[in-house]
């Protein structure tokens, strides 16, 4: 089976406080620490035990700038055999529909039967997964934790539903499916395996390479749009205890006492 | 802009989802003075009663009633819902695992914008709709801008808009017919419930709930501790039942079990709102976070900023000494 995983270059929000930048324009972005996408890193880690059993080669591609090539560096020193760039300034303020369809540019210079996206990313938009497949006109699931290569061309997918439920279908290949955290358990990655794939070429594609008109995708193609980040204004919020932390426990007991929280 | 809006309306054992009418709220909120309509999709009797639950709300409802609809598969209704829908229209859905299976490629195969999990309204000049988002897991906000003189698919999260009470005698279109000669390349198999753990966390008055703030798997003794001690159950949040450090069944939250406790200690929990759709009933909630922005804080009663690992075998010790 031939997959591709697309992987995302994101701040790590477990690791970093995430603040504005005065007057909006973007996060501050000095002092963040940067990883793969914590659901695409699942995504790598499925596609690879998929052919582990089955068979077949992992692609990893990325869409970013320079910085892009240490995640799918990464990602590949999990087990991916190739990677992909996607670099060119014209991809710039692209939205969804604009990612998707440089995707899908993607997709068709190569024969992949099976394209994998993480569930969501640091936007929380979990869109390009199933828009691409709308593009291809392939058959789409989402936020999947269960995959079985039945044969044929079908695999038999669990999805993650509300309240913990698994919804399980059948699905034709080629297909893309977004996958959610916890379908396994991603392989760690140490230094000697990053040395391991440290100088193998990953090729490059910008938008001229993927038959792009810059006009119909980055900020002039996008229809919706990022105008400014900002933090809303705090409600009331939470009631703010100080103190060493003998102080704080002892104001915590009475608390848990006055509203029934110690038996 | 006089934009045609349609709401796909969730039911559930006859009766329609409380998504439905927050949809409509929203609607008559993102495109002031818009005449909705409920989109109702399904197999049997149900179609027909929620058809008219809905009709006492929204001035038109489309009924949608084949053997094939019998369950919202996504890869159906987005053939389903190109078929039936106008140029240019507006689709609400609610943010659920549905709305993320259907809306990215219904908007592609609409040709219209999609901008997902809406949780306020910023006004529509003309054809663009502004729009409030949250990004980074809810520790920023965004204003987001569409251009919808194409149509738009919106997700919009639940509770963000207030249902009100409206009042209408609408219509009901039957739209069976349209459902005829769909298929897909997806069949749904069947769905299987939660795997029921060791524990009840549902039932349980105090929970002691612990997120990725926690750091290392070894640091749960810390929570298991201070549980015992306070005579409370432990619950967690996503990360470490994804980590495999604690069961399913005590995760809290939209993916997992929906709790109503009296007190609930938030430990190391930033506070997505996939988490806090899971804690329900308005317990005192004590949230401690090393992180004074997680929106955790927005909601608890009381909070600390500190280190878990400092605090906790104090707090322990002392409610061990009562």
């Amino acid at each position: 089976m031939e997959i591709l995983v697309c992987v995302k270059r994101v701040p790590d929000s477990a690791e970093n406080e995430i603040s504005v930048e005065a007057g909006g324009a973007d996060i501050r972005r000095d002092d963040l620490t940067y990883s793969v996408n914590e659901w695409d890193n699942y995504a790598v880690e499925e596609a690879i035990q998929i052919v582990e059993r089955e068979g077949g080669n992992v692609t990893v591609v990325s869409l970013g700038d320079g910085e892009t090539e240490e995640v799918v560096r990464r990602e590949m020193a999990m087990g991916a055999n190739q990677g992909l760039l996607l670099v060119d300034p014209a991809f710039e303020g692209s939205d969804g529909a604009g990612v998707a369809s440089i995707l899908k540019a993607a997709v068709q210079k190569g024969a992949y039967d099976l394209v994998l996206t993480g569930a969501l990313a640091d936007d929380g938009a979990a869109q390009v997964g199933g828009m691409l497949a709308a593009m291809l006109d392939w058959p789409y699931a989402s936020v999947v934790n269960r995959v079985e290569v039945k044969g044929g061309n079908t695999l038999l997918i669990g999805r993650e539903i509300e309240g913990g439920a698994q919804e399980v279908s059948e699905i034709q290949t080629p297909c893309v499916l977004s996958i959610q955290t916890g379908i396994n358990e991603p392989r760690y990655v140490g230094i000697r395996g990053i040395r391991k794939v440290a100088s193998v070429e990953i090729p490059v594609l910008t938008a001229a390479g993927l038959g792009l008109d810059p006009a119909a995708i980055g900020a002039a193609g996008a229809r919706v749009k990022r105008v400014d980040y900002f933090v809303p204004p705090a409600g009331a919020g939470a009631d703010m205890l100080t103190g060493s932390n003998e102080e704080l426990a002892s104001q915590l007991v009475e608390l848990l006492k006055a509203k029934g929280g110690l038996k | 802009m006089d934009a045609k809006v349609f709401v796909y309306a969730v039911h559930k054992d006859g009766q329609a989802d409380d998504s439905a009418l927050e949809l409509l709220a929203a609607a008559g909120t993102l495109f002031p003075g818009c005449a909705p309509t409920a989109l109702v999709t399904g197999a049997g009797s149900a179609v027909a009663a929620v058809a008219k639950e809905l009709a006492a709300a929204f001035p038109e409802v489309w009924s949608f009633d084949a053997a094939s609809l019998a369950y919202p598969n996504a890869e159906l209704l987005r053939p389903l819902l190109v078929k039936a829908l106008p140029a240019g229209a507006v689709v609400l859905l609610p943010h659920t695992t549905l709305g993320m299976d259907l809306g990215p490629g219904l908007s592609v195969k609409l040709g219209a914008a999609y901008v997902p999990d809406v949780v306020a309204a910023d006004g529509l000049e003309g054809a663009t709709l502004k729009v409030v988002r949250q990004e980074y897991a809810g520790q920023v906000s965004a204003h987001v801008t569409a251009d919808v003189s194409g149509g738009a698919v919106l997700t919009v999260r639940g509770g963000a808009f207030r249902p009100g009470t409206p009042a209408a005698s609408g219509r009901i279109v039957d739209q069976s017919a349209l459902a005829e000669g769909l298929t897909a390349r997806r069949k749904f198999v069947e769905v299987i419930a939660a795997e029921a753990g060791d524990i009840d966390i549902t039932r349980e008055d105090v929970l002691v709930s612990v997120g990725r703030g926690i750091g290392e798997q070894e640091n749960l003794e810390l929570v298991h501790d201070l549980a015992k001690a306070m005579g409370a159950a432990v619950s967690c949040s996503r990360p470490l039942v994804d980590a495999k450090w604690l069961e399913k069944a005590r995760q809290v939250g939209t993916s997992g079990q929906t709790v109503k406790p009296k007190v609930y200690l938030a430990l190391g929990i930033s506070g997505s709102f996939q988490h806090l759709g899971g804690l329900k009933g308005n317990p005192f909630l004590v949230a401690i976070n090393k992180n004074p922005k997680a929106p955790i804080f927005q909601v608890a009663t009381v909070g600390i900023v500190g280190d878990l690992l400092e605090l906790l075998p104090v707090l322990t010790e002392k409610i061990r000494k009562g």
